[in-house]
């Protein structure tokens, strides 16, 4: 029987394809059997492109879309991304990047594919100009990233926690009460003495975040370094300005000194413990992701104390290690556009940077089921178009960790308002150093 | 994990082998290389995934290197002197050497006595002994995230059992020894069963008759225990600290999974329970990304292993003077 071998051999020839053909669809992004072309778009939190790439391969058949890191915590995605990156090989074919980490990508261009060579100049008018900017290398030359979103600030409050408290309920009228810090710090004694078995606020860390970006926005423009990258923390009256007023919410006992982030932080969202939170509008799907469908319509959105702000925002990149620069170029004008933003907008909440957008009944009219039936589109739009970014310096994310870490100690009573602020200071220039 | 105790070759097999004849330089050369191929798998590994990088690290440690930068200017030494300076890092050590004591040390007696419970004719014994390793099975990462909402300041199950019998909450993760503590319930729990067993295999060595012999002589369990079954197995218990000295003094996992949120490589706010491995990995990647401070943290702890590591030698020489002759011998193989 001289076939039988043969047959033999061609079924193991065969399983070895097979094998050869299994494996190298796992360890190279190229699509498997069926010829689709495979993006990977690397994000943190939630961006709410789902509906979006949907319609995109729909329209585009040989495309097929993966998104990583849905949910997860910044902190560990920009380490994950610059690791990809410094190693050159790893990173996703479009990736997001934070507004606060920009910098330290732009300090590296080459890592990145220049968008304007590849047409994105015409896209100028499509976003705020700040926007465009953060995007944009010193020397104007490279454009890393198309922005996604700004972080327009607002104040998310638990209306049940607040009729418990014997405090209105109606949006317009929390917004009356706290036109400035001081008063919502007013509203959180007075909360606080009502005995709800709920803190004021989620950490003192968020709130200072909010005060700081808000103060330095309306003053200079910059918060830890200032325009020529110089470290200003200690000089800059905006941030002082902000470590008082955290200090004064932390004395008035308001704070419930939950980790931001923390599995604690996201079980006091679920057991209804702090009573508001800040919220840039990216919160509000990071605020109904942690509380759960549970607390639907328990939650409604006033206006933030104090006058305006931003905080956070992203933009999208595509590394220069991309193997499908071109179609991912692509996805990100397509995920940048005014619609991109209105459907990311609409999924989860992320503030479109588009004028256009912004402009659109889509927004204009949005309402939020979750929050109340709040108008978002009205509280969020309104400011966004006037919003004062804060510049951030070359090792914005490490300073600012270090600051933050010093109010937290201050709020765990590990160390006293002084103490804390030398620390803050002296940390902060050990930081900025490394 | 299988434990060469005695590292030296078996016997010398007779100079003079017979070779095949007329088989002329192939097979000379054969005689005289082949042996170096057969052994070339394990230093070609060693070369790539332990050499080179033990000496790239160092090379970067030698440079001011953003871990995204393009061109790293050489600074020689300024890492290691910055660091020798360094509050934070010196903190870290203490962090480290504090918990590999708090953890190792119970979890040794423990495993011990576990152990020694395991060698009595016991009901369903088989099935106790695996039960012991049970935890050592499961993902550390699983661990360490149960272990992390479990000692939660406000939401955690140990805090909410103190508060039962009247004590108030402790602040785990921000309590410098309470999270040391945390930390080391975290990995005795993980590794006690795992000791306890490599205890047992040792403990069935030892002759039954020397226990009857005892008994005869009018010895309890106890004294059983502390005369005989102690001092024979001291080369295992050697084993198992030096096994838990290497473990202990890179541990990552653990404490960096225990905290959760904004920044939790620092082990604390007040970087209550951040490791030297913890402290390297802040430095070399999120938010500092100084590749070559990084790198020369790394040094540094191949150098306290090292230190840590002639400490322990020198105390299994000096036991091992004292041990029984046949015991004695085998302290040649301390890994």
């Amino acid at each position: 029987m001289r076939t039988f071998p043969r047959r033999r051999l061609a079924a193991v020839a065969l399983a070895a394809a097979g094998a050869l053909l299994v494996t190298s669809g796992c360890s190279s992004d190229e699509a498997a059997g069926d010829g689709k072309i495979t993006l990977t778009v690397d994000v943190f939190g939630q961006f709410g492109y789902e509906q979006l790439y949907q319609e995109y391969m729909d329209a585009n058949p040989g495309v097929k879309i993966v998104e990583r890191g849905t949910g997860g915590n910044l902190d560990e995605y920009s380490p994950k991304l610059t690791q990809w990156l410094a190693a050159g090989k790893g990173a996703g074919d479009v990736v997001a990047i934070e507004e606060g980490l920009m910098v330290e990508y732009k300090a590296n261009p080459n890592n990145f594919v220049n968008l304007l060579d590849h047409g994105a100049a015409e896209l100028k008018g499509n976003f705020l100009e700040w926007k465009w900017n953060q995007g944009l290398t010193a020397d104007g030359q490279q454009l890393i990233g198309l922005g996604t979103d700004v972080g327009g600030m607002a104040m998310c409050y638990r209306t049940d926690l607040f009729a418990k408290a014997g405090l209105p309920t109606d949006r317009e009228e929390v917004s009356k009460l706290w036109p400035t810090w001081p008063d919502f710090i007013a509203t959180g004694e007075k909360f606080k003495a009502a005995n709800t078995g709920a803190a004021f606020l989620d950490a003192a860390t968020n709130t200072f975040n909010t005060i700081v970006l808000q103060t330095a926005g309306n003053a200079q423009g910059y918060h830890y370094y200032d325009t020529s990258d110089n470290l200003v923390v200690e000089s800059n009256p905006a941030v002082k300005q902000a470590w008082d007023t955290t200090m004064a919410i932390i004395n008035a006992g308001l704070s419930g000194k939950y980790g931001s982030w923390s599995e604690e932080w996201v079980s006091a969202f679920k057991q209804s413990k702090f009573a508001t939170i800040a919220c840039p509008a990216w919160m509000t799907g990071v605020i109904e992701g942690n509380a759960g469908p549970e607390a639907s319509g328990k939650w409604d959105i006033a206006r933030v104390p104090g006058d305006g702000g931003n905080w956070g925002g992203s933009h999208l990149a595509v590394p220069a290690q991309s193997k499908h620069q071109a179609e991912a170029i692509k996805l990100v004008k397509f995920l940048t556009s005014p619609q991109g933003h209105i459907g990311a907008f609409k999924t989860k909440g992320p503030l479109p940077s588009s004028p256009q957008a912004l402009a659109d009944p889509a927004i204009v009219e949005a309402t939020n089921a979750y929050f109340s039936q709040a108008p978002v589109g009205k509280i969020f739009g309104e400011g966004a178009k006037t919003l004062k970014p804060v510049y951030m310096g070359p090792k914005n994310q490490a300073v600012r960790t270090e600051v933050e870490n010093a109010v937290r100690t201050v709020e765990l009573g590990q160390r006293s308002p002084d103490q804390g602020w030398q620390d803050a200071i002296a940390n902060a220039k050990k930081a900025a150093a490394k | 994990m299988a434990l060469q105790l005695d590292a030296r070759p078996p016997v010398t097999p007779a100079t003079g082998t017979p070779r095949p004849a007329g088989s002329g330089w192939w097979s000379r050369i054969d005689a005289k290389y082949s042996p170096y191929l057969y052994i070339a798998p394990f230093f070609v590994v060693f070369a790539v995934f332990g050499a080179w990088p033990l000496a790239y690290t160092f090379w970067v440690s030698l440079h001011d290197w953003d871990l995204l930068g393009t061109d790293p200017t050489f600074i020689g030494a300024e890492n290691y002197t910055r660091l020798l300076a360094d509050v934070d890092f010196w903190h870290s050590v203490v962090n480290t050497l504090g918990i590999f004591l708090i953890s190792t040390v119970p979890q040794l007696l423990l495993a011990l006595w576990l152990a020694n419970l395991l060698n009595r004719h016991l009901r369903l014994r088989t099935g106790w002994r695996m039960a012991v390793l049970i935890p050592n099975v499961t993902s550390t990462a699983a661990v360490a995230i149960v272990f992390g909402v479990l000692f939660g300041r406000e939401f955690g199950m140990v805090n909410w059992l103190l508060d039962l019998v009247g004590i108030d909450g402790i602040e785990w993760k921000s309590n410098r020894f309470a999270s040391w503590v945390a930390i080391s319930a975290m990995v005795d729990w993980r590794w006690t069963g795992y000791n306890a067993l490599i205890f047992l295999a040792a403990m069935q060595a030892i002759p039954r008759d020397m226990y009857e012999a005892a008994a005869i002589d009018g010895a309890n369990r106890a004294r059983q225990f502390w005369s005989i079954t102690v001092p024979l197995l001291k080369p295992t218990i050697i084993f198992c600290v030096i096994i838990s000295t290497i473990g202990g003094l890179q541990l990552f996992t653990e404490p960096r999974l225990f905290h959760s949120g904004t920044n939790a490589i620092r082990g604390g706010p007040l970087r209550e329970s951040q490791t030297l491995t913890m402290y390297m990995f802040e430095n070399a990647f999120a938010p500092y990304y100084n590749f070559g401070y990084g790198s020369a943290v790394a040094w540094l702890l191949f150098a306290l292993i090292a230190i840590v590591a002639a400490i322990n030698v020198l105390i299994i020489r000096r036991l091992g003077a004292g041990a029984r002759p046949d015991t004695g011998k085998r302290k040649g193989g301390t890994r």
